[in-house]
């Protein structure tokens, strides 16, 4: 079983420090840099799936800044087999529609049964990228798994999507592109023989000139969209504490909502 | 004159999902407040149904009919549609959807096939002649920003609750279409589609929610987070912890991994606060905190903090507001 796992590091949500630099992209020096959660929920699912089948491998795809391999390393310690890097200077200010398309282009090179990514990133939380990765490969996307359940016998995939009441179970074909969500199951921890493991692991990288993608077609320069404006929101009032008996609490809580007119 | 389309995605029982109600009411104010031109795309096994509803909402409805919308996913069945109308002669200048899964799904499709660039999650459009200019929230609430399309056409996903739907003054027409030959995207098969109790009611669209967390100490005690809700008139939200624990379903996690909500009011049970969580739901309205530890970040954000068990406060609430509204 061959899986690759899209991962995307972005800047750490629980850092406090993102933010826009001047040109409206992400200053991604201004905070360090994680693999996104819905990405690790992805990479757990994919490692439990080749436990499972008792064989198999899971290979890391990104494109990132070239200082990507720190953040790669985490995911590796956990249990990836290797890693792949697509990085070069033209891709910096890529918007969804030129990063969907290199990541495609990456992928159409791998061989694999299974595709996973986050359904979304922590940081534009877009969740478009995943879908039109699939589009542009001819790939069944099937999104927000719950459950993903391959059978190699019959080569095809059976996903659990969550739906509005419930969950729809989905059937492909494999290849295909899996959109993943926590409910999947909890990252582990990379042991300290993973920690170890994870140093000697490979992590290839990938310029747009191996890739064979025009650099003058990605890139800032003809970015589909642009940020005019950016502000902080206003900040909120101050906390207003109560302490007192159960009864004051309730009280206090109704009158505040009645002030505002909320209830 | 600019076109404009949305996309209806389906609902309950053949109808139109809710979030198109609301959508296509803020595309059609963009289309009359800029003589723009506005069109709903209905795309199903038997479009009918939703292709009426829209037509109460827009001017003019293509509702196509494509049988294998019935046993396939939606978002490629009817991405492949709209790809393909998108290419041909009357080009929209922009496409609507909402920004929930499968508004999302058929986004990427469509940009993927088109090359059109997306906006997303937008919670506020303004038409001009540059094209749409997008409010959105980015890094969990902590910024907001205002942006826009290079070459003016592009793809917006909108997030519940922008506008408030309502129905226009004349009902527009209906015109059916055959498919024409589509573009090429495969299919998913839907095996089989299973409701399951307790996630009937959307958390992204609802007014009022009443969040329980690990304080909440288990399924049982989420019964008191239900009556609470319940006498509100809101729904049940949830923590990472209380989601993890089995307590309660994914459905209704709020945060990070979960849900990202404005609710007019955000009322924490048992919630500490932490940044995970907070990025969910900083955004709220009024957000009011019930907590027994007054050193929980959520003391530092929240409007309201009531320090105290949650059980004992949250059942003289429920008495209060019971006795309210007897």
């Amino acid at each position: 079983l061959r899986i690759v796992v899209l991962t995307k590091p972005v800047p750490d949500p629980a850092s406090g420090a993102e933010r826009l630099g001047p040109d409206g992209r992400l200053d991604r020096a201004a905070s360090p840099s994680v693999v996104n959660g819905n990405d690790e929920f992805a990479l757990e699912a994919a490692l439990k799936l080749i436990e499972a089948a008792g064989e198999g491998e899971v290979t890391l795809l990104a494109m990132a800044p070239a200082n990507a391999p720190e953040t790669l390393r985490k995911a590796l310690a956990m249990g990836a087999t290797r890693g792949v890097l697509v990085t070069d200077p033209a891709l910096e200010g890529s918007c969804a529609v030129s990063t969907a398309r290199v990541l495609a282009v990456a992928l159409r090179e791998m061989e694999f049964d299974l595709a996973l990514a986050g359904v979304d990133a922590s940081d534009g939380v877009g969740g478009t990228v995943p879908s039109a990765v699939a589009a542009h490969l001819g790939l069944p996307y099937l999104s927000y798994a719950s459950k993903i359940e391959p059978d190699m016998a019959s080569r095809t995939v059976r996903v659990r999507r969550i739906s509005p009441t419930g969950y729809d179970l989905l059937e492909a074909p494999m290849p295909a592109l899996i959109g993943c969500t926590q409910s999947l199951g909890e990252p582990r921890y990379p042991s300290l023989k993973g920690i170890m493991a994870a140093r000697g692991k490979e992590i290839v990288t990938r310029s747009l000139a191996d890739l064979g993608v025009d650099a003058s077609t990605v890139g800032g320069a003809v970015a589909t969209t642009r940020v005019l404006e950016s502000h902080a929101p206003a900040a909120r009032a101050a906390t207003e504490i109560v302490r007192g008996t159960p009864y004051e609490g309730a009280e206090r809580i109704i009158a505040f909502l009645s002030e505002r007119r909320v209830i | 004159m600019a076109r404009l389309w949305i996309v209806g995605e389906p609902g309950p029982d053949g109808g139109l999902a809710r979030i198109s109600t609301e959508v296509a009411t803020l595309v059609r104010g963009l289309g009359e407040s800029n003589r723009a031109d506005v069109t709903g795309i209905v795309v199903g096994a038997d479009p009918a149904t939703a292709a009426a509803e829209l037509a109460t909402y827009v001017p003019r409805v293509l509702a196509i009919t494509d049988p294998a919308a019935a046993d396939h996913a939606w978002s490629a069945a009817a991405a492949r549609h709209v790809a393909r109308l998108a290419d041909g002669g009357d080009a929209p200048d922009a496409i609507f959807v909402g920004a929930g899964p499968d508004g999302r799904d058929l986004a990427g499709a469509v940009s993927a096939l088109t090359g059109l660039g997306v906006l997303t999650n937008a919670t506020g459009v303004s038409w001009s002649d540059n094209g749409a200019t997008v409010e959105m929230s980015v890094f969990g609430g902590k910024l907001l920003t205002t942006s826009g399309f290079v070459g003016a056409r592009g793809i917006v996903t909108v997030r519940p609750n922008v506008a408030t739907a309502a129905v226009a003054a004349t009902t527009g027409t209906v015109e059916p279409q055959v498919a024409e030959t589509p573009a090429e995207l495969p299919l998913v098969k839907v095996v089989e589609r299973v409701a399951e109790a307790g996630a009937a009611v959307s958390i992204d669209e609802a007014r009022i929610i009443v969040a329980g967390g690990r304080g909440v100490g288990g399924a049982q005690g989420f019964e008191l987070v239900e009556k609470l809700a319940s006498a509100l008139g809101g729904v049940v939200g949830a923590s990472r912890a209380a989601v993890d624990s089995g307590w309660i379903p994914y459905s209704r996690q709020i945060g990070q991994t979960g849900k990202i909500v404005k609710p007019e009011l955000y009322l924490a049970l048992g919630i500490s606060g932490a940044i995970q969580h907070k990025v969910g739901m900083r955004t709220s309205g009024t957000i009011v905190a019930v907590n027994r530890d007054a050193d929980a970040p959520i003391a530092e954000f929240a409007d309201l903090f009531v320090q105290g068990d949650l059980f004992e406060i949250g059942n003289a609430l429920l008495e209060r507001l019971s006795a309210r509204s007897g």
